[in-house]
């Protein structure tokens, strides 16, 4: 079965980086989002793929949001290229920090270990009224990499960045995965005893692929931060991180580029349902998740791949 | 000295609340090995039975006393009603898949659940304060409480005592120590592991409605009261070890009186404090602090 | 020659159980030798103290002169010994070449994709190459499982029950595989047996446990005659000749 990965990851980045200067906006802020959580998403398929949910994600994506955000803020730096790298940097610091407990656990209390960091960001940005509390701030980035932005015209720049970003993330993932460090993740997450047995360190596998996921979060974060124009503590929200999950299952996690299309499918479907239906988005995505869990455990992904591989 | 007294009093009604939350949520997880997000919403339906019922009851004009028994007939009105329901409608299909499977699915259970409350009750949120002003207030130093905390305390002890009597003294709560030690041996043994699943999610359920038909009066009834619940009872029972009643009983008196002393010390830090407390306990002890010995794999 | 794996005064109980009782034994280099005894006897106890799963409660471990309690499983399989497992410990969603492929990763293998196809031809895996290790017959699992704890080319091989819960025509095959693998390298082999065929074939030396103790050790021949061998470990009873 030849691997079609990195064509279809350049044919979808060419695609989408056409769609830049042509798209409408309401589908360059979609797409945008979909890419920034998709980025985060990759986090996630790397820790699965080791056989660890995080429900905490949402503690990195914050991170990520708020580290750009206070760049411009109070940093008084509005290059968007350097708040991104803040929002990746500082994520990567407090995964490197954080991951240290954390690579000892696994299965339940993983999930709900990573749950509770999340929630202690979220409380602390929550009682913060110099961050704004609950209502978070608004971010403007006035120019990338030095280079200055004419108005009008940062979103679409942004989002032509975080598509070069996210699919040059996303091939290299595609590479570690296909690695022997991709197949010892997968050999983690099923037998770490023989892991053990064999020589190597379960431990140091299971650190590398946290902070690689947050930093990936918090990458996604500061992208989220771009696009909406707004940081506010729902981004380190459970609920926020439990979405994260959620498009991790709908999409699967047999391919890179599976989250993209699930996020984007996530954020269409939000976006429709946001308009017509407010009430009953909840419940949708409680009942496709007990669909996919039910009927497509693979995930939507593995409608793609009929002879499909794990 | 009567602002410590406050402030511990405080955390003691805090801790009763989350004890009957973790009580049964460390039951369902200690039997079916299954930590339930559902129990949010659970509470949730609590809240707003009691609401409604209760709130018919003294509309229809009888004694405000009966309130109080209206709250009791809430919960165990979502206990019979969604226990059986979740555990043999959804959950009895699951079993077997690995245990964060069962947490996502008790996930989308949870976000069904929420949206259902809101198209049943609608988005205005609905006050039952009667039950909360009738009996009075009593005087700790200089400050005014409401007896209503008390009851609270009371009915916390009284359904701990409870459970714990009819797990430890009664043949069937034997039955469910034995199915929490070891499913398949008990199944071979004869005990009817689906009938103790049923009880079990069922008992539990009835607990987390108690939890909100009490809460009921203190609060505004209003859709996501289920939301920020959860969180907080996982790290109880998790402090406490998952499975343990006493567990559960210690780490809602830890966690009720840690936030009691934020919220009157340090307010901003209040939610931080209860996750950073569970953090330190899952440090020096990883599994909580009553935990269940571990068999050997090779 | 002097010895590689000496174990002196080994102790091991659990709460009433004693799993070693003053457990003596000194292996040579190259040395063959089979660990016979009932369920319970101490064998595995035994494996599990040697590679660091359990540590005894008191008495040492030598490996090399290396003191090997107090290291963790990871470690003393750097230092070289290597085990295989009662029951298959394999990655099951991973096929059969990935495993392998994994465990040659490990072992920081110069061309690791050759190295595996090499063990994939010597064991006779080489039809199996893609099936997940997870739906393999019972006897392949074996064989992987084996093949993988020699990756490593360890100095010092543990073969916990190697022919256990595999078909009676394929046990001789799996013996032959492995002592062809380390055939001529000096390879110190300790095996856990109930098989007393496979034990009397491969073994140029046998250890009896029972209780915890060690109740003999030497040639086959002998410790497969001793009295109390044939009593606590074969299950013959005394007075069943007369």
């Amino acid at each position: 079965m030849r691997d079609r990965t990195v064509p279809a990851l350049a044919i979808a980045c060419a695609a989408l980086l056409a769609a830049a200067p042509l798209a409408p906006q309401w589908l360059v802020f979609l797409l945008a989002l979909a890419l920034a959580k998709g980025m985060v998403v990759l986090g996630l398929v790397l820790l699965m793929r080791t056989g660890l949910v995080s429900f905490g994600q949402g503690l990195y994506f914050g991170l990520g949001a708020y580290a750009a955000a206070l760049l411009a803020h109070r940093g008084g730096i509005a290059d968007a290229a350097l708040m991104i790298v803040a929002g990746a940097a500082c994520a990567a610091a407090v995964a490197a920090v954080l991951g240290l407990l954390l690579a000892r656990y696994r299965e339940i209390f993983f999930a709900m270990l990573s749950l509770a960091f999340s929630m202690i960001l979220y409380g602390a940005l929550v009682k913060s009224s110099a961050l704004g509390s609950t209502d978070g701030f608004n971010l403007h980035a006035k120019g990338f990499a030095g280079i200055a932005l004419a108005a009008g015209t940062e979103r679409r720049l942004f989002y032509a960045v975080s598509v070069v970003v996210v699919f040059a993330v996303a091939w290299l993932l595609h590479r570690y995965l296909a690695s022997h460090w991709g197949r010892l993740s997968a050999a983690i997450r099923d037998n770490e005893l023989r892991v053990e047995y064999l020589g190597a360190s379960v431990y140091r596998v299971v650190y590398v692929n946290y902070v690689a996921a947050g930093a990936l979060a918090g990458t996604g974060g500061a992208f989220a931060a771009l696009a909406v124009g707004h940081v506010d503590p729902e981004t380190a929200y459970w609920t926020t991180s439990g979405e994260f999950v959620f498009i991790a299952i709908l999409g699967g996690t047999g391919n890179v580029l599976a989250p993209f299309l699930s996020a984007a499918l996530f954020e269409g479907l939000r976006t429709v349902a946001n308009q017509y239906a407010p009430n009953v988005w909840q419940m949708t995505l409680g009942l496709a998740m007990l669909a996919i869990i039910m009927f497509l455990p693979g995930g939507l992904w593995t409608l793609l791949r009929r002879r499909g591989a794990p | 000295m009567s602002n410590i007294l406050a402030v511990l009093f405080d955390g003691v009604v805090y801790s009763s609340w989350l004890f009957l939350m973790a009580a049964g949520l460390t039951l369902i997880y200690g039997v079916m090995k299954i930590l339930n997000i559902a129990h949010g919403s659970l509470y949730a339906l609590g809240g707003y039975t009691a609401a409604t019922i209760a709130g018919a009851w003294l509309a229809a004009g009888h004694a405000a006393v009966g309130s109080f028994a209206m709250l009791v007939v809430a919960a165990l009105l979502v206990g019979l009603v969604m226990g059986p329901l979740l555990e043999r409608g959804l959950l009895k299909w699951m079993y077997g898949k690995n245990e964060v499977v069962l947490l996502l699915v008790t996930y989308a259970a949870f976000l069904i659940l929420e949206d259902a409350i809101k198209l049943i009750w609608g988005v205005e949120s609905k006050l039952l304060p009667e039950p909360y002003s009738l009996p009075g207030n009593f005087q700790i130093g200089t400050l005014a409480y409401p007896v209503y905390n008390l009851l609270l305390i009371a009915v916390a002890v009284i359904v701990g005592t409870a459970l714990a009597w009819a797990l430890y003294r009664t043949r069937q709560g034997k039955l469910l120590l034995a199915v929490i030690h070891d499913r398949e041996v008990s199944a071979a043994m004869g005990i009817n592991v689906n009938r103790v699943y049923l009880v079990t999610f069922t008992v539990g359920s009835m607990l987390a409605g108690l939890g909100g038909a009490l809460t009921a009066p203190m609060i505004a009834v209003s859709p996501g009261i289920g939301v920020e619940v959860i969180v907080l009872s996982f790290a109880v029972v998790v402090v406490g070890g998952l499975g343990s009643l006493g567990g559960a009983a210690l780490g809602a008196l830890m966690v009720g009186i840690v936030r009691s002393l934020a919220v009157r010390y340090w307010p901003e830090a209040e939610l931080f404090t209860i996750y950073l407390v569970m953090a330190m306990v899952l440090i020096a002890r990883p599994k909580g602090l009553f935990s269940a010995p571990e068999a050997r794999r090779i | 020659m002097s010895p590689i794996l000496v174990a002196q005064g080994v102790q091991k109980s659990f709460g009433a159980v004693t799993a070693a009782s003053d457990v003596n034994l000194s292996f040579e280099p190259g040395a063959v030798a089979g660990l016979i005894g009932a369920n319970g006897a101490g064998k595995t106890t035994f494996l599990n103290m040697v590679t660091g799963y359990l540590r005894p409660d008191s008495g040492s471990i030598r490996f090399d002169g290396r003191e090997l309690t107090g290291h963790t499983p990871r470690e003393i399989t750097g230092f070289g010994i290597c085990r295989s497992f009662q029951i298959p410990q394999l990655f099951h969603s991973l096929s059969v070449r990935e495993n392998l492929l994994v465990a040659e990763g490990i072992a920081a293998a110069e061309r690791v994709e050759e190295a595996t196809d090499a063990v994939l031809e010597h064991f006779g895996l080489a039809q199996y190459a893609a099936q997940y290790a997870g739906l393999l017959p019972e006897g392949i699992r074996k064989l992987l499982d084996v093949a993988m704890a020699l990756v490593a080319r360890p100095k010092v091989l543990l073969l916990d029950e190697p022919t256990s819960g595999v078909a009676a025509d394929e046990k001789f095959g799996i013996m032959d595989l492995v002592m062809g693998a380390v055939r001529g390298q000096g390879v110190t082999v300790l095996f856990v047996e109930h098989d007393m065929d496979i034990v009397s074939r491969y073994a140029a030396r046998v250890v009896a446990f029972y209780d915890g103790r060690v109740i003999a050790d030497g040639a086959p021949d002998r410790v497969l005659g001793d009295t109390e061998v044939r009593r606590y470990v074969i299950g013959e009873e005394a007075h069943a000749a007369a």
